[in-house]
This record gives C-alpha cells, sequence and structure tokens, in this order.
C-alpha cells in the first residue's frame, strides 16, 4: 500500500521510520508548498516498509512518498 | 535621481515597482528565478538577469548573488518589494558596502523592527501603546510558564523573529503551553534561525488596523490614514479596506499621530507601515512596525491619489517630501482583495496551469497580477496570484462594485478562492462593518482556519 503526495511541493518532513507502524489517519510526513505545511497521512494501518523520498525532495501530485504493508 | 533600479522580488510587485520606475524615466533591472522565465515582471523589465534555481535560497534570497547583479546591470539602488528579502537588515547593509542606494529605512532600524521583543521595548520606551506580555526573549518553557502566570490566559505565543504568521498561535491554558512551546520554538529556529520566543495578552476579537506613514531624511514624518486588514486566515490577510469602517476622524487623527510619533522615535526613513489591534472598546496596541511598502498599499493609493512607490523612491534620492499633513485628503472608499490559488474551503494550496483567465475591467477597477493567460503557478512560492482593487464614492458602493467585478473574474485551471472571496463581501456581517480577525471562523462555513 503506497502514502502518495496529494499536492506538487519540496518533502519539508519524514515523520516516521522504516519498521514503524502507523494508523490510518496517522501524519507521515510533511510537504511544503506555497509556504504553506501539507500534512500527508497514511489511509490504512500498516508498517513502513520502504521510504521512498529525501527530506529536501521535490514531489509531483501522486509521488509515492513511502510503502507500507 | 536614479537612472537604474533592480527589483530584488517577483509577481506582481515586481510588475508594481517596473510601472512607477518607467512613469519616474527610471530603467527597470529584473532577476528571476529558473521557475519565474516566463514571468510577467521579466518580460516588463528593460533587462532580466537569471539569479539561480526555483527555491527562494537559491535565488529571490541569495543576498551576495543579487548584489553581484546589481553591480553587473550598473543599477543605482534596489527596491526590494514586499517579503523575501524586504526586511533584511544585512542585504540592506550589504547594498550599501557596494554603493547602491537600498530603498527602505537603515538596517539598523530594520534591525531593530524584525525583532519583535525589541519592538516592543522600542515602543514601550517611546509611548506607545502595547499589548500586555513580556519585552525579554523567553528560551525556556519554565520561563514561560511563569511569564503566561503572570499575563493570564487565553494568550498569544509568538516567535520574536517570526512573520506571515508562523510561530503564532493561541494557547488557552498550562497545558496547552506545554504541548505547544517546544514544537513552536523548534519550528522558529528552522524557519528564522532563531528560537527566542514571547507572549503577549491576547486581546479577544481584535480588528487589524495599521497606519501607512511616509518619513523623509530630514525627520518630515507624515500619515496616509488607515487601512483595516482584519479578516484573515491562517495570519495572512484577504480583504483589506481603506478607510477602516470602525474608525471615526478622532481615532484617525489618534492613531495616525501615534504612527507618526512611533516612526520620529525610531528616526524612520522612507514608506513603513505601524501595525495595530483594536479591542472591541477602541483601545488600540501596537502590533509591529513593516519596515517596506505592503502588499495591500494600492487601497492606501486610491484613497490618497498618492504613488507610494514614486514616493519610496524620491526619498531614497534624498528629496525632501513635498506634503505635508494638511494635503493629505481621504477621497472615497478602496477594498483590496487577495487572489489565492488554493481550495476555498480547506485553504490549501492549488499550483497548476492556469488554462483561461478573463478579468473584468472598468474605472474603478485596479489589478496587480503576477500571472496571465497560459501561466504556471508553481508551489515554490507564496500563493497569491493577484490583487483586485476596487474603488468607490462609500464603502456601500464599493462593495457592490467589488462583488460585480468579483462574479466577472474568471480563473481556469487552478483553484482560487474567488467563491470565498464573494461569501465574505456578501454576508451581511461584513456589510455591517463588523470585521474582526476571527471573521472566516466565526460567520463562514469552513473548517477551522
Amino acid at each position: 500500500m503506497d502514502v502518495t503526495s496529494n499536492m506538487t511541493g519540496n518533502v519539508w518532513k519524514i515523520v516516521v521510520s522504516n519498521g514503524d507502524k502507523v494508523t490510518a489517519g496517522q501524519e507521515v510526513a510533511i510537504l511544503e508548498s506555497m509556504k504553506m505545511e501539507i500534512p500527508i497521512s497514511a489511509e490504512v494501518y500498516g508498517e513502513v516498509e520502504e521510504i521512498i523520498v529525501n527530506e529536501g525532495d521535490f514531489v509531483n501530485d501522486g509521488d509515492v512518498i513511502l510503502k507500507l504493508k | 535621481m536614479f537612472k537604474k533600479i533592480l527589483i530584488a522580488n517577483r509577481g506582481e510587485i515586481a510588475v508594481r515597482v517596473i510601472r512607477s520606475c518607467h512613469s519616474m524615466g527610471i530603467k527597470a533591472v529584473a532577476i528571476y528565478s529558473e521557475a519565474d522565465e516566463n514571468a510577467p515582471h521579466v518580460k516588463m523589465a528593460d533587462e532580466a538577469y537569471l539569479v539561480g534555481g526555483p527555491r527562494v535560497n537559491e535565488s529571490y534570497l541569495n543576498v551576495d548573488k543579487i548584489i553581484e547583479l546589481a553591480k553587473e546591470a550598473k543599477a543605482d539602488a534596489i527596491h526590494p518589494g514586499y517579503g523575501l528579502l524586504s526586511e533584511n537588515a544585512n542585504f540592506a547593509k550589504e547594498s550599501k558596502r557596494n554603493g547602491i542606494t537600498f530603498i527602505g529605512p537603515t538596517p539598523e532600524v530594520m534591525e531593530k523592527m524584525g525583532s519583535k521583543i525589541e519592538a516592543r521595548k522600542t515602543m514601550e520606551a517611546a509611548g506607545v501603546p502595547i499589548v500586555p506580555g513580556n519585552s525579554t526573549p523567553l528560551l525556556h518553557l519554565e520561563e514561560a510558564e511563569i511569564v503566561a502566570g503572570q499575563i493570564g490566559y487565553p494568550l498569544m505565543l509568538k516567535a520574536s523573529a517570526g512573520g506571515g504568521g508562523i510561530g503564532m498561535q493561541i494557547i488557552h491554558d498550562l497545558d496547552e503551553l506545554r504541548k505547544a512551546f517546544s514544537g513552536n520554538q523548534k519550528r522558529a529556529t528552522d524557519f528564522f534561525r532563531d528560537g527566542a520566543m514571547f507572549i503577549e495578552k491576547l486581546v479577544q476579537n481584535p480588528r487589524h488596523i495599521e497606519i501607512q506613514i511616509l518619513a523623509d531624511h530630514e525627520g518630515n514624518t507624515i500619515f496616509l490614514g488607515e487601512r483595516e486588514c482584519s479578516i484573515q486566515r491562517r495570519h495572512q490577510k484577504v480583504v483589506e479596506e481603506a478607510p477602516s469602517p470602525f474608525l471615526d476622524e478622532q481615532n484617525r487623527k489618534e492613531m495616525g499621530e501615534t504612527a507618526v510619533q512611533a516612526a520620529k522615535a525610531i528616526g524612520y526613513r522612507n514608506a513603513g507601515t505601524v501595525e495595530f489591534i483594536m479591542d472591541e472598546n477602541k483601545n488600540y496596541y501596537f502590533l509591529e512596525m513593516n519596515t517596506r511598502l505592503q502588499v495591500e498599499h494600492p487601497i492606501t493609493e486610491e484613497i490618497t491619489g498618492l504613488d507610494l512607490v514614486e514616493q519610496q523612491i524620491k526619498i531614497a534620492t534624498g528629496d525632501a517630501l513635498t506634503l505635508d499633513q494638511t494635503d493629505i485628503e481621504l477621497n472615497g472608499h478602496a477594498i483590496e482583495v487577495r487572489i489565492y490559488a488554493e481550495d476555498p474551503k480547506t485553504f490549501f494550496p492549488s499550483p497548476g496551469k492556469i488554462t483561461k483567465f478573463n478579468i473584468p475591467t472598468g474605472e474603478h477597477i485596479r489589478h496587480e497580477l503576477a500571472v496571465e493567460e497560459e501561466s504556471t503557478v508553481t508551489p515554490f512560492y507564496d500563493p497569491m496570484i493577484g490583487k483586485l482593487i476596487v474603488k468607490g464614492k462609500d464603502r456601500e458602493e464599493t462593495i457592490g462594485n467589488l462583488v460585480l467585478a468579483l462574479e466577472d473574474y474568471e480563473v481556469e485551471g487552478i483553484k482560487t478562492n474567488i467563491p470565498v472571496l464573494l461569501e465574505i463581501l456578501t454576508h451581511f456581517e461584513f456589510k455591517r462593518g463588523n470585521t474582526t480577525t476571527n471573521f472566516i471562523n466565526d460567520y463562514l462555513s469552513h473548517s477551522k482556519v
């Protein structure tokens, strides 16, 4: 299950690590777009399998931020 | 008079400044980032220089590179616009050191007003009313708890170096203070490299009213009436008007004179704005001084007939003001709305390509624009794509004109806040002049902002 970006912007912070268990609705990353912080949340319960992006990366709408299993 | 001015900014304000340069016969030099290659300000300038990558720290905040370009272009002066480097004292210092006039006050004054705590102290000493709070920086939660206990809740926790609403939060009790302090402090450190916090008593149901001033090198200082900018989302202004529907002639004069007193106390030069908050009983308190042109300066221009950018440039050349207080007459009413590329319900940004851009025209309508049809709104900068300024003989007529203009304002391809602007302007509480900083939360059917 992928957690994707819902907006074009910069990855400001990744707030989880590999192996973390997350619940549905939990904030996993924060994007910065147009001087605003946009929280990105997991939609389902899962464990962080792989973090795809780095802090500071530029992402487009729909890009995968991290993978959950 | 200057022959050539470099505009260290982008978007609508760069276009706005270039226009005044041209009307004064001055050549305008634009700078741009890789994301702004096709921006209107680049096309309009006499010369344009690429300054760097799309992110602001690679481009519009790169002091060394901008100064280097100003020298290469042989600019005599730099106009910083608003935001970006406009309140950066080091940029003003570097300009001066390289023999280029910075259009604004001295770096010393900018430094003093840039620190909110320093500004509070200075204003207190000058006899300007300030919000009850602490005037020494708080670095630890323990100190904050003590000060909060003395001042009482609810209160406002702020970053000393803050701006644009970042690092600012309303705190209702000790528990909230404990939760918020370290996070906000960290945020302030990340954004402004300064973790000093301070606490002010929360003024309930306030209005935001600011006074525009002009001051020359001889110390002549005048005020150009007020602007009311109470309607905000995420602590950023959305609707601004002049004059304020809340003030009478006596209030206006008193606040204007207080602002002049504040400006004189710090040896202020050039155009500046003294921001106040005012409670329901018309008690007003100093909030901050903006040592630059404001986003909403056009509404003052509309009711005074002055060109504030031209005034700034003339003052920067060393000319004395040719106006005194008795020359300032306020005529009619003006309202500005900021058009943001954002979702009107959630206020989340909406970058993208503008596929259709059709804007209203008329003699009482003024546009300040950062985009045109086919422009791409990138995620790198502020979401404001333009400002619509409308004039009328009185407030009622102005609101009517503005509603009609907004109904004809067509933007496709991105979302804009136009629906929420219309909701505000047609709301009976707005018509009654019931404009406070809580307006959107109190009266509109929106998620909390």
